[in-house]
């Protein structure tokens, strides 16, 4: 059957409103647990961090706290923001420019006290600092 | 001097943009002469713009220190191809070359166009001109280029070596053209709304720049997915990175476009449709331009961190969106209606088509610009990354695949025929791989399982339209989808065999050791200091075999000084089925021991590969459609003869 003009755009029409409508649906379905949270070391001290959430914890590498274990590419350090600290667990490469003093974001989840990084972003050289960095170092506190 | 120069020769490109759109709005369109003056008027104003770019180019070239751009991204040291690249490895250089290409793209339809209603062009080039005018505004106010520094320093700070690759040559100018290039498509949807003249020939006029347009973005992102795979060392190909996303959703939109624009051109239907993706499309590349340069996101392409820029450009955005969803809005009901056709028809699938990919194109959208709106309504950061993109973005584009194998094999306004027989090739081969999938692997993803079955199953079915044809006398814009549709087959085959079949191997060695990662056997042969132009690098030479024969790879982890950074160059090998993938780690200086990455990546390339047929599968249709305006052009003034 062909469809009358008149009916066509009106079914074009809704079908275009549906598209709309199933979008906005389907990203807010996906949004609402798979949206990667900024925290700092206060938000975790906080209790701010739920277990098993996947979210970004950016400060500063602590001094002294890089260490390896035995396997060569397992690493430990500890991530401070100036008013609290959280240990990180990271398993591979570290990116370019990453040290202890620098600023760092890792990407992972809370496993109880411990932050199990899948990835780790450093910055490239100080200009290049990601916005949400420089307010993490900066301001430590909110 | 030079500086001066390309400055004064922005302010009148912007001077001219006012006179055009002043011109064409006061003729109500213009015909006759009026047009012949605008048209003069767009070519000036593209040739000021490009020379004010090559004027930038020059003192990039001279590393000119006493230019404030130049003495912050460049350095005396550089190789030169690197000098000329930096020229838009920048903020200022590459809003530079956007308006450049702008301007560029609105002289070449003011010179070449000659089919369409004088009346709708003369619009359209009124839009243009605002357009260009918003951005040359944007960078004599808020992004000046060829800003003087004094005193001059010495020497200059360079440039991120992340970009210091041959890819930056091309990658930033391709895109560019393919972004920019939907303004024209922008441009004439408005002129032909203003006129309410949508019909055929505005689809014609309009298809050679989508076309164009969608290859050169297609090419882009392909090439810049490779570039972020292998030079950032982290064996991903897509990261959903906000920039990233900002070129797909153009190429969304214009995807979409480019297949209801065909309708449009055929039959006539789809009118409204059409000009509202036209719309939507060039809004998207003004949206990602924003995302990109106003320096809010969180990225190694966030150049700029200033607020007033972004505001600038966001003013921009609303004004011009705005402006022309209104006139779309107040016109649209008097489009006249496009010819009737039956679900079950060609034009039923384009409109599935372009329903599935409005759809991705919201979702994307929305995940990229969330984060954004959350931290301006509650305060809180957050990051969008690939979980969500992939549940949500991933099905959709498997169900788009689906309707792939059955959409061009349907006929134009209704299609009665026997379906089973059409079908038939692309359904087996689908259902073969999925049995197969899951007798070999049973343990991949679901996502990824179907994804192979859809793959294998497209592979027959993009190729069936040619099938019975006589090959020769069939149509070149027939083979460019038939290509275009196998490259999207083989890129959905890379993209699941990589997600299913990865293997991975982290650990620690010294000269001598031996590592295994999928087939491969790796040994680290040594590690030593190189040099190059201005870095100096450990490089690490591995052998890897497979059977017989022997590959040599060489991996480095680099140090350069201006400024002082390090990067990771990945080493890869290129199998017929797949990639080797290596990267030196650090050196754990308690035991002597260094960290190695392996990844066996089984058919990989063809993500890329599927990207360039793509691309190739465009331009075949762009030289059809030329060649056949051509030939009708000189039958024409055979017969007149």
């Amino acid at each position: 059957m062909i469809v009358r003009p008149k009916h066509q755009r009106l079914v074009l029409v809704s079908l275009a409103l549906l598209a709309v409508g199933g979008a906005v649906m389907l990203a807010m379905w996906g949004l609402s647990d798979r949206a990667a949270y900024f925290v700092t070391p206060t938000d975790i001290a906080a209790g701010k961090a739920a277990g098993g959430q996947a979210i970004r914890l950016g400060g500063m590498v602590e001094k002294g706290s890089l260490r390896r274990e035995a396997d060569g590419v397992t690493i430990h350090f500890t991530v401070s923001d100036l008013t609290a600290k959280t240990p990180v667990r990271y398993r591979g490469i570290t990116p370019d420019l990453f040290q202890e003093g620098s600023g760092v974001v890792a990407e992972g989840r809370m496993e109880g006290r411990l932050f199990v990084a899948d990835t780790i972003l450093a910055k490239h050289d100080e200009r290049y600092m990601p916005p949400q960095m420089a307010g993490a170092v900066t301001k430590p506190a909110r | 001097m030079i500086a001066e120069a390309g400055l004064a020769a922005l302010w009148l490109a912007a001077a001219l943009a006012a006179l055009q759109f002043a011109l064409a709005l006061g003729a109500g369109g213009a015909e006759g002469r009026a047009l012949a003056t605008i048209r003069g008027v767009a070519v000036a104003q593209g040739l000021l713009t490009l020379a004010a770019f090559a004027a930038l180019v020059i003192l990039f070239l001279r590393t000119d220190l006493s230019v404030l751009l130049v003495a912050e991204n460049s350095h005396a040291d550089k190789p030169w191809l690197y000098k000329f690249a930096g020229t838009w490895g920048n903020h200022e250089g590459s809003m530079l070359l956007w308006v450049t290409v702008l301007a560029i793209a609105g002289a070449v339809v003011a010179l070449f166009e000659r089919h369409l209603d004088e009346r709708t062009l003369g619009f359209s080039l009124a839009a243009q001109a605002a357009l260009a005018l918003g951005f040359f505004a944007f960078l004599l106010f808020a992004s000046n280029p060829f800003e003087r520094l004094n005193p001059a320093p010495a020497a200059g700070r360079g440039l991120n070596p992340l970009l210091q690759d041959p890819g930056l040559a091309f990658h930033p100018p391709t895109l560019y053209l393919g972004y920019v290039g939907l303004s024209v498509a922008f441009s004439l949807a408005v002129g032909a709304l203003v006129t309410r003249d949508v019909g055929p020939a505005l689809a014609r006029a309009m298809r050679p720049w989508v076309l164009g347009a969608w290859v050169l973005l297609t090419l882009g992102i392909t090439a810049g997915s490779y570039w972020a795979y292998y030079e950032l060392g982290w064996g991903g190909w897509w990261f959903w990175d906000p920039v990233e996303n900002a070129s797909l959703m153009p190429w969304l939109a214009a995807t979409a476009l480019l297949h209801s624009l065909n309708v449009l051109a055929a039959r006539g239907g789809l009118r409204a449709w059409t000009m509202m993706l036209a719309l939507v499309a060039f809004s998207m590349s003004m949206v990602g331009t924003f995302l990109v340069r106003s320096g809010i996101l969180t990225s190694v392409h966030a150049f700029a961190v200033d607020p007033t820029r972004g505001s600038f450009i966001l003013v921009l955005l609303t004004l011009y969106i705005g402006a022309a969803l209104a006139l779309f809005a107040v016109r649209i009901a008097t489009v006249k209606e496009g010819a009737p056709f039956d679900p079950l028809s060609r034009e039923g699938a384009l409109v599935a088509n372009n329903l599935f990919l409005s759809v991705i194109l919201g979702i994307v959208l929305i995940g990229t610009l969330y984060p954004l709106i959350a931290e301006a309504a509650t305060g809180e950061k957050l990051s969008v990354g690939p979980p969500y993109f992939n549940a949500t973005a991933g099905p959709l584009a498997l169900i788009l695949a689906a309707l792939m194998m059955i959409g061009p094999q349907l006929r134009w306004r209704r299609d009665r025929g026997p379906m089973l027989q059409r079908l038939a090739p692309g359904i087996v081969v689908a259902v073969a791989t999925l049995v197969a999938t899951l007798l070999l692997a049973p343990s991949i993803s679901l996502l990824s399982r179907l994804g192979l079955a859809l793959g294998a199953g497209l592979v027959p079915a993009s190729l069936a339209p040619l099938a019975g044809r006589a090959l020769r006398r069939t149509p070149l814009a027939t083979w460019g989808m038939c290509i275009a549709h196998l490259g999207v087959a083989a890129a959905l085959i890379g993209m699941a065999s990589d997600s299913a079949f990865t293997r991975e191997k982290l650990t620690t060695a010294v000269p001598g050791d031996r590592i295994e990662v999928g087939p491969w056997l790796v040994e680290l042969r040594s590690i030593r200091p190189v040099a190059g132009p201005n870095w100096t690098a450990l490089e690490a030479e591995l052998r890897a075999s497979k059977g017989a024969g022997v590959s040599v790879l060489k991996t480095q982890s680099r140090y350069f000084t201006e400024p002082v950074t390090t990067t990771n160059e990945a080493a890869i090998e290129t199998d017929w089925n797949g990639q080797l993938y290596a990267v030196l780690g650090a050196e754990d200086v308690a035991t002597g021991r260094w960290q190695v990455r392996l990844w066996w990546k089984p058919f990989v390339t063809l993500i890329w590969l599927g990207g360039a047929l793509i691309g190739l599968g465009g331009l075949l249709a762009l030289i059809g459609r030329w060649w056949r305006a051509f030939r009708t052009r000189r039958r024409f003034v055979e017969a007149e003869w």
